[in-house]
């Protein structure tokens, strides 16, 4: 009877580990595969002409290739979204965790959730109808498509990351403290920004990472609205390109030194994705060891 | 000795035509019905198909230019809807690829979506011109210029004509909007108006739907689009005073159009499927579907 349970036991052991592989095998795989197809072209073009080379003509008859104007806008545009959405995800995280009523919490975190199951190609089609003629009128330009459109477009996009993980280490800070705070004669507004917030910090660190990675990882939207042309990003309303799209926009067509090119550029990508993930990894662990 | 050589491959091709009329006739005629009503109007279709399906089995293998994808595939399907034993395949590699590939045997049929060079016909290639794509260059509604020359359009591109005023329209700054390095429309567009390399987009979008909905977006855009799929959110502009319609394209009185070309190797007689598959596109039986896929049939 007992080896029979073991022997059961066993297998499923096996069976979860096995799947347990497959995910792990595909970061392998893809890690691989990555670094393999992405060093060829580096190697053949030099490592600082690729990162720090500011022309990029791929189809050009003498082709270029640079990624510095892809590197600085993804830096840039990652930087604007955080700018703009992190206070409003942080400070809606604080009211719907603190003081919001419950219905209204209800309907607010259901929108929420709403928000971040919107397929990235709508928030796209959006900004390119609304966004993207309102930045052109508002500021009286020749065209509105640009760094400042897909920065707005992106803080949009990261906010359901940012007010979720939030809430969730908001909510996950002792009421102990809170009580402690207020029975001392706190107000809770001082309570929650001096206690809870603080207590919650690495959580609310790690929400940030996250809205980064996310971020700079989006591709389909910033297409329809950065305008997508290689240039520096030297103002809020040039026409630029990201890390994302460059890869995106010219794969399918690509061939030979190209096709390696945005291979390459996939692997920049990867090691900055890698370097947020790490950054994540950290914050979590300083939540958890407290 | 050239002379005599093509003259020589120019009979030869004839009698191969021939020698295949009768398949040739048959194919259409099946096919024709399927595609009018591939759901619909089942009965009808079902008696030819399966007659034609007792002469025709194997595989059709072409390979070349991405822009042609929408055509060949479409033609491709309703002549295996036709021929159940047939199997088509098409290999999206470019225009270069597909002329090599048929040069050295490894497809049936090369697509190129550009005129083969004269040293591609001298190394064996013969062209049938499938159909012409013509690319309409739009503007928005409110614009109020009409008509634009070759020479202006490549201005504009380029960058040296930067207002609209300076073309006969209101004094705005022209936004420049095309295509992402690789696009077939792109290549053609900066090809016929020879400003390869040298275009100054403000904005390049990755499809056609994106270029007219920008451009339907914005009182200053130009842009570029493939013929068919144009709308009326936006104005197609006359080139060199001919208005892009299927006629102007057909008689290349339009000038921003380019031949889809079938490149088959000189002399060499296809094998009897990719043949009837050849006389089937390339006759008046298959210009609906053409037409569907935005070109301008040749045939």
């Amino acid at each position: 009877m007992k080896t029979k349970t073991n022997l059961f036991e066993a297998i499923i052991h096996g069976i979860f580990l096995i799947l347990g592989l497959i995910t792990v095998g595909c970061v392998l795989l893809i890690s691989v595969y990555l670094i393999i197809s992405g060093i060829p072209a580096i190697r053949e073009i030099g490592l600082l002409d690729f990162l720090f080379g500011d022309t990029w003509a791929s189809t050009a008859s003498e082709p270029k290739y640079g990624i510095l104007p892809f590197i600085l806008t993804s830096i840039y545009g990652t930087a604007g979204a955080i700018i703009l959405g992190v206070p409003v995800g942080f400070l809606t995280a604080v009211y719907l965790a603190k003081f919001a009523p419950i219905q209204v919490k209800n309907v607010m975190e259901q929108a929420v959730g709403l928000l971040a199951g919107i397929p990235s190609v709508v928030y796209g089609l959006v900004g390119m109808i609304v966004l993207v003629p309102g930045i052109r009128e508002l500021f009286d330009i020749p065209d509105g498509a640009g760094l400042l459109a897909a920065i707005i477009v992106l803080a949009v996009m990261i906010l359901p990351s940012i007010i979720k993980m939030s809430i969730t280490a908001l909510e996950a800070v002792p009421k102990e403290y809170e009580d402690a705070s207020l029975a001392l004669g706190a107000t809770p507004e001082e309570t929650y920004f001096r206690v809870s917030v603080p207590a919650a910090k690495s959580g609310i660190a790690a929400a940030v990472v996250l809205g980064v990675g996310r971020a700079i990882g989006e591709a389909m939207a910033v297409m329809m609205v950065a305008g997508n042309v290689p240039n520096m990003p030297d103002s809020l309303f040039q026409s630029v390109r990201f890390l994302t799209t460059a890869v995106a926009s010219e794969m399918s067509y690509s061939s030979g030194l190209q096709r390696q090119a945005l291979f390459s550029i996939a692997l920049v990508l990867f090691l900055f994705i890698m370097l947020i993930n790490a950054a994540l990894n950290f914050f979590l662990k300083g939540e958890r060891n407290k | 000795m050239k002379r005599m050589i093509s003259a020589v491959m120019a009979i030869a091709l004839m009698l191969a035509l021939v020698g295949c009329g009768n398949s040739a006739q048959t194919t259409p005629t099946t096919a024709a019905p399927a595609t009018q009503a591939p759901a619909t109007n089942a009965p009808a279709t079902e008696a030819p198909e399966t007659e034609a399906a007792a002469e025709l089995s194997g595989t059709v293998s072409t390979d070349g230019s991405t822009s042609m994808e929408a055509v060949i595939g479409a033609l491709g399907e309703a002549f295996m809807e036709a021929n159940p034993d047939v199997n088509f395949t098409y290999n999206p590699t470019g225009s270069g690829s597909g002329i090599q590939a048929v040069q050295e045997g490894r497809c049936d049929i090369g697509l190129s979506s550009r005129a083969l060079k004269d040293e591609e016909k001298e190394a064996g290639l013969t062209e049938t011109v499938l159909c012409y794509d013509g690319i309409a260059v739009i503007v928005n509604p409110a614009n109020t210029v009409e008509d634009l020359t070759v020479e202006q359009i490549a201005g504009i591109y380029t960058g040296e004509i930067t207002n609209w005023s300076e073309v006969g329209g209101e004094d705005a700054e022209i936004v420049v909007i095309g295509r992402e390095a690789g696009s077939g429309t792109r290549s053609g567009f900066e090809e016929i108006t020879g400003t390869e390399d040298a275009c100054q987009y403000r904005q390049e979008l990755t499809s056609t739907g994106d270029v007219i909905t920008a451009v339907s977006q914005n009182p200053g855009a130009i842009g570029y689009a493939s013929l068919a799929s144009v709308k009326d959110t936006v104005k197609a502009v006359k080139v060199d005073g001919v208005a892009p319609s299927e006629d102007t394209v057909k008689d290349e009185s339009y000038k921003i159009q380019r031949p889809f070309v079938l490149a088959t190797q000189t002399g060499v007689e296809l094998n009897p499927v990719a043949q009837a598959f050849f006389d089937y596109i390339t006759s008046a039986d298959a210009n609906e579907i053409i037409v569907a896929a935005g070109v301008v049939p040749a045939n």
